[in-house]
């Protein structure tokens, strides 16, 4: 791992530009994934299971190829049986590529409402969605599992006879019929509970919720004569949607050119194929590209969401306020296919806290459900909503202050971590500090009903692999090409981040983000990871481009590389400092002594700084209807280094107000049968500019030694505390403590008449 | 197929072309005419992605045919800046990082132009109730709503 | 979509004549709102669609000494902006603000939220308890309803076939008139309603008595319900917190809701009983002229 000297003084970042890519945004002219069209184009529709869980008996799609206008039909039959389908994902396990394969398109069973069964491609997509209505499948119903209790209860309906349990940071083992497990334990905590004063356990639960990204999911592809597939789409991944489809297809990968669109939102949902392996082959039997486009009904059926849960967590703790010992038991919904966020999800539950007793158990559990897909910080919402809470209900038994009683118990850099290693540099205490030295914290709520709440939150983030290329043009301007897709303004932190190491103006740098064909490969645009790692990638590539041209300066001067002195965007001869080159002079120089200069950076860094958060709330409830009104919020939050401070403090409102609606109103609503009935966004409750007020957001530095500039990710810890912080002040506003998410009108007003009755 | 013949101005210019029925104005937009600025969020009126001006008033165009259109006027996000010139919602939401992802920018950005034909100074409030049929799920709308307030502003100040 | 024939009539003559030739497969188009999400969704396939914009007699928007005449196609921007009827039918201005957003109270109806007949439309109570009349118009001529006998069943409606509703009489306030609508959403917009409700009363020049009072609730049965039985418990009573329980009381009992994704039962009649005070609460303050 890498430290850093971070220098003190920095030019370019900590700015705020105007990112290069806004003008097409604000003009229309950005051309994000359903913008893009081919000649010659077809439309392709899925039909879909109406059950939750059926094994196919037939399918018949001869009344859809003969409807006037289609062009190709395709079921599963038309797609490999993968031969080799267990892929290795390193230290977080292995990966079976025939679930991903079904997932796309069911084989044998269809596992949840909405899994995909057939597909059409028609002139228009009217014609292909009537077609696609025309198909006949033949079911046997089988019972559905809804939730993760009834999963793992004897005699639960099983969904998959054999399963590989999935990978997401850490391997779990198959434990029941429908669920694998993971451990964690630190200490001993039986000697830890005898030592505490005061023992809660609680039990909660939460929905299924889905990420909720404004832009659908979207993809063009085109079978080339040759074999070539050409695909593309709105993504967080171009490799990741090229491996996986090379995978399913049985294709080289170097095969498939994934050209990666504008991205209308993602939060951890668009890095996996959904419709794409159906477009390539549905454009290898048409010999025509097909476009195919999710509605938001398709999309909230069939895309991941987010797991519910069952949580039960055991807290001890000794008359001073001293945290000694914990239990926490998390089951995830994995929906039909394994592979859930309970990894990181348990993981996170006590990490801010220094408890030397823990014990974790987590298991990600198999129903019928779309198969859950990373959300903002996967997992961590749910068990810091438990144990949060938890923590709010000792501070009031033992009188303590709840800034007070978590800077007591708050985990310090050096601090032991349950996954077995020391915290690295952490600004927790820092936080908590800033809460309690804000005129938010100081003032008077006021008014009955209304509360004030806080949460504190963690979350890891992560390095993983990323690439930068960065080319000199004999003008003085640079072309910075990444593999990371921009989902909220990264071409600008990247672009900064080249020209504070070039010592030139971001506006020099010209930033794009390459297709697979073009540029090395990186890891999807998840985990908070873009500006950090991608940024150092793009650090380590402007480090070679320096050398190369310090090189060049010492060739036109014939003196040693050595003797060349690379200062703020200037090259000065050491031994003759009268002779100095700006670095546009030196880039007009670049032809005539041995070409033009490039230079690519392939990352992976470990030296990742972790997120750490505390949020403060006040609402107002109305007690005859339990709505909830909230009335002021403010974040605080470590970046590290805040690379474009405007971006990050988008990045933290936007992750709180999703937060908010995780925490209000946001759920899966499905009938007993497993039909989700809330398929649109008027039913499906996003808080829209109304439901929130100002998000106030407090940045935080405390460098990451990680990183040249000292960033730490930031994009995903905003989404940890609010559904807590809610919760809390919901209690200090009218006396109800709430264990369930969505903490809606109904589930409050029955609280408020349980406690009145 | 019982196409029909559609006349419209779009953004100032004069426009002909057939549709059919089933065709919602977005899709004539985008499918049509290629003006794919105008975006499909929902396709059920709950997002605002698809707004445009139709005949001086805020619609989305994924609730009205493309045949209701006929003789209209048609404001998209492409006709929003005078040639290069940007419309200064535009550039506020530009400086001011009005958007993430920018997807639902160009609704937002037909959403409140409607707003400030109509009121040169709104409140906090009004500009917050105007934009309820807009939804982002990137920016938690602060930045959205001052970069509305610094547009407005601008208007004002040309207006003196 | 299935595909349609679109028509535009200009005369209320040849919107009728078209019906006819359309069929039971016809439908009208209004603000749309309903009809194309309806018909993306698959739970309508006309074959005709009859946009009525162009007809004048749905366009209506007048007043004479007694009555105001508001067109099925007018919209809920042109009821809001409409200075007499903000000053005479606040209630109205209520729910009209309430529906979607701005984009849809642009194009949306007070006839096209009538004619879906949804049980939480949410200007029928207003209209019902404004004592709304329906305006009818069919192959065997005209007729007249009340709102509250409109709707039959979940988008169900009397109207019969060919038969079209061409606009609402709504009779003036009288002096010391004031009336209130009031919905439960779980967000702050943008949502259907789990409960509402709608009140007007009439009190004494004193202030302090009730000579008649109305409510409506919706989403709280299959279609938006007129609680007569609140009429004789508020007429002729003094304006006291006690009555207006009792009226919410009988507008709970009354309230026949089912459970599903929005609501419970609990719920809906807790709520019947919370919106229906607070709209009596709201009639009232507007009856004294302090809204
Ligand atoms: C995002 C969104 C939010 C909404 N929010 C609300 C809300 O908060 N509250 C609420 O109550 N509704 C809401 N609605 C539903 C809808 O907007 C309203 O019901 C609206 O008033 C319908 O009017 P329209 O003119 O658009 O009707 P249309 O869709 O044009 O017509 C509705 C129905 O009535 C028929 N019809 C129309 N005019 C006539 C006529 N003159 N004679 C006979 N039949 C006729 C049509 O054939 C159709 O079946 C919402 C809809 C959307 C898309
Ligand atoms: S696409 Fe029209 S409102 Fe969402
Ligand atoms: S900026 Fe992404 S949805 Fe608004």
């Amino acid at each position: 791992m890498n430290d850093y000297v971070i220098p003190e003084k920095l030019r370019v970042v900590g700015t705020t530009p105007i990112r290069p890519d806004g003008h097409d945004k604000v003009t229309g002219r950005a051309k994000f994934g359903d913008d893009f069209h081919l000649p010659g184009m077809l439309h392709g529709k899925v039909l879909r299971s109406p059950h939750a869980h059926a094994r196919i008996k037939s399918i018949d799609t001869s009344h859809a190829e003969t409807f006037p206008g289609v062009h190709a039909v395709v079921t599963a039959a038309d797609f490999p049986k993968i031969s080799s389908n267990v892929i290795d994902a390193g230290e977080a396990g292995q990966i079976d590529m025939q679930d991903v394969a079904d997932n796309c398109i069911a084989r044998e069973k269809v596992f949840y409402d909405g899994h995909a069964v057939a597909a059409v491609a028609a002139d228009n997509a009217h014609i292909a969605e009537e077609a696609a209505n025309l198909i006949q499948v033949d079911y046997e119903l089988l019972d559905p599992v809804m939730d993760v209790r009834s999963a793992m209860a004897d005699n639960a309906t099983v969904l998959h006879d054999n399963f590989l349990p999935g990978a997401f940071l850490a391997p779990t083992e198959k434990a029941l019929p429908n669920a694998s497990k993971l451990e964690l334990a630190m200490g001993d905590v039986s000697a830890g509970f005898d030592e505490a004063d005061i023992i809660i356990e609680r039990e909660f639960t939460t929905e299924t919720v889905h990420q909720g990204y404004i832009e659908t999911h979207i993809v063009t592809a085109q079978w080339g004569a040759n074999g070539m597939v050409t695909v593309w789409t709105t993504t967080q991944g171009q490799f990741a949607i090229r491996d996986q489809l090379a995978l399913v297809l049985e294709l080289p990968m170097s095969a498939i050119t994934v050209i990666p669109l504008e991205i209308g939102g993602g939060f951890g949902g668009k890095d996996s194929i959904y419709i794409d392996p159906l477009a390539v082959v549905l454009s290898k039997q048409s010999g025509r590209p097909v476009k195919m486009v999710m509605s938001r009904a398709e999309t909230l059926r069939a895309t991941g969401p987010s797991s519910g849960t069952y949580i039960k967590a055991r807290l001890g703790v000794k008359i001073d306020g001293t945290l000694v010992a914990a239990e926490f038991h998390g089951a995830y919904e994995a929906g039909a296919y394994s592979g859930g966020p309970v990894a990181p999800g348990v993981s996170t539950a006590l990490t801010r806290y220094n408890i030397p007793n823990v014990k974790i158990e987590g298991y990600d559990v198999l129903v019928n459900k779309p198969k859950v897909k990373p959300y903002r910080a996967p997992g961590a919402t749910p068990s810091n909503f438990a144990v949060e809470t938890m923590i709010d209900e000792l501070c009031r038994e033992l009188k303590l202050d709840p800034v007070e009683f978590r800077l007591h118990n708050a985990l310090k850099t050096g601090d032991r971590l349950v996954l077995g290693f020391p915290c690295p540099e952490i600004g927790g205490v820092e936080i908590l500090k800033a809460v309690q030295n804000h005129a938010h914290y100081q003032s008077d709520i006021g008014g009955p009903h209304r509360g004030r709440g806080l949460a504190y939150g963690f979350w890891f983030g992560a390095g993983l692999p990323s690439s930068a290329d960065l080319m000199v043009n004999s003008d003085g301007t640079v072309q910075l090409c990444s593999g990371s897709p921009d989902m909220s303004g990264t071409r600008i932190t990247l672009a900064m981040q080249a020209a504070e190491a070039l010592g030139i103006e971001p506006n020099d740098i010209f930033p794009s983000v390459g297709d697979t064909a073009s540029v090395g490969y990186s890891f999807q645009t998840v985990a908070s990871r873009t500006t950090f790692a991608t940024g150092i990638a793009v650090y380590q590539a402007a480090q070679d481009i320096l050398a190369q041209m310090a090189e060049r300066a010492a060739l036109i001067w014939q003196i040693a590389t050595d003797n060349i002195l690379i200062d703020g965007g200037r090259f000065v001869n050491k031994t003759n400092v009268q002779q100095c080159f700006t670095f546009k002079e030196l880039a007009g120089k670049l032809v005539g002594t041995g070409g033009p200069i490039a230079a690519r950076a392939l990352a992976s860094p470990e030296g990742v700084g972790f997120q750490i958060t505390a949020h403060l709330v006040d609402l107002a409830v109305d007690t005859e209807t339990g709505k909830v009104d909230i009335l002021r919020y403010t974040a605080f939050q470590d970046a590290g280094k805040a690379v474009h401070p405007d971006f990050v403090e988008g990045q933290i409102q936007g992750g709180t107000v999703q937060g908010i609606g995780w925490a209000l109103n946001e759920e899966y609503f499905y009938d007993g049968a497993g039909h989700l009935k809330n398929t649109s966004l008027l039913d499906y409750r996003m808080p829209t500019i109304l439901d929130v007020p100002n998000i106030e957001a407090v940045i935080l530095e405390r460098p990451n030694p990680g990183h040249p500039y000292g960033v730490r990710g930031v994009g995903e810890v905003p989404i940890v505390p609010p559904a807590a912080a809610i919760a809390n002040a919901l209690y200090d506003a009218v006396g109800i403590r709430m264990n369930t998410l969505p903490m809606t009108p109904a589930k409050i007003l029955d609280k408020l008449n349980s406690i009145t009755d | 197929m019982n196409r029909q013949q559609v006349t419209a101005t779009i953004n100032g210019e004069h426009k002909e072309f057939l549709c059919e029925p089933r065709q919602s104005l977005l899709e004539v937009l985008r499918d049509e005419l290629f003006l794919t600025g105008t975006k499909e969020g929902c396709n059920d009126g709950n997002c605002g992605s698809c707004n445009v001006i139709l005949d001086g008033t805020l619609v989305n165009s994924c609730c009205i045919f493309g045949v209701e259109a006929n003789g209209g006027h048609i404001t998209t996000i492409e006709g929003l800046s005078k040639g290069n010139e940007l419309h200064p919602l535009q550039q506020t939401f530009l400086e001011g990082t009005g958007m993430q992802c920018g997807f639902c920018t160009p609704g937002f950005l037909i959403a409140a132009s409607a707003l400030l034909d109509e009121n040169s100074e709104p409140t906090e409030e009004e500009i917050r109730h105007w934009l309820v049929g807009n939804l982002c799920r990137c920016t938690g709308y602060d930045k959205i709503v001052k970069a509305v307030q610094d547009a407005a502003l601008i208007l004002r100040e040309r207006a003196l | 979509m299935r595909n349609f024939d679109y028509k535009l009539p200009t005369s209320l003559n040849e919107l009728t004549d078209m019906l006819s030739h359309g069929g039971h497969t016809a439908r009208l188009l209004a603000g749309g709102t309903d009809l194309v999400v309806a018909m993306r969704g698959g739970r309508m396939t006309p074959e005709v669609v009859i946009d009525t914009k162009h007809v004048e007699e749905l366009n209506e928007l007048s007043f004479n000494d007694h009555t105001m005449i508001l067109g099925a196609s007018v919209t809920c921007r042109k009821v809001c902006r409409n200075p007499q009827i903000v000053k005479h039918f606040p209630a109205l201005i209520d729910c009209a603000t309430l529906i979607g957003g701005t984009q849809i109270q642009n194009r949306a109806t007070l006839g096209g939220n009538l004619c879906n007949a949804a049980p939480s439309a949410d200007t029928i109570p207003a209209l019902i308890v404004l004592k709304a009349q329906a305006n009818i118009c069919g192959p065997h001529g005209s007729r007249q309803v009340p709102v509250e006998t409109f709707c039959t069943g979940p988008g169900q409606t009397i109207l019969e076939g060919n038969e079209i509703l061409v606009s609402f009489s709504i009779p003036l306030p009288r002096e010391h008139e004031g009336a209130f609508f009031i919905r439960f959403i779980p967000r702050n917009d943008m949502d259907i309603a789990i409960a509402n409700a709608a009140a007007s009363i009439v009190i004494a020049s004193s202030g302090e008595t009730i000579i008649e009072g109305r409510v409506a609730i919706g989403a709280v049965a299959p279609t938006p319900l007129y609680v007569s039985d609140v009429e004789p418990v508020l007429s002729g009573r003094p304006i006291a917190d006690d009555v207006i329980a009792q009226a919410a009381d009988i507008a709970r009992q009354s309230a026949r809701p089912i459970t599903d994704m929005r609501g419970t039962v609990d719920q809906r009649k807790h709520l019947t009983h919370v919106l229906v005070r607070r709209a009596l609460n709201g009639a009232v303050n507007r009856a004294r002229g302090n809204d």
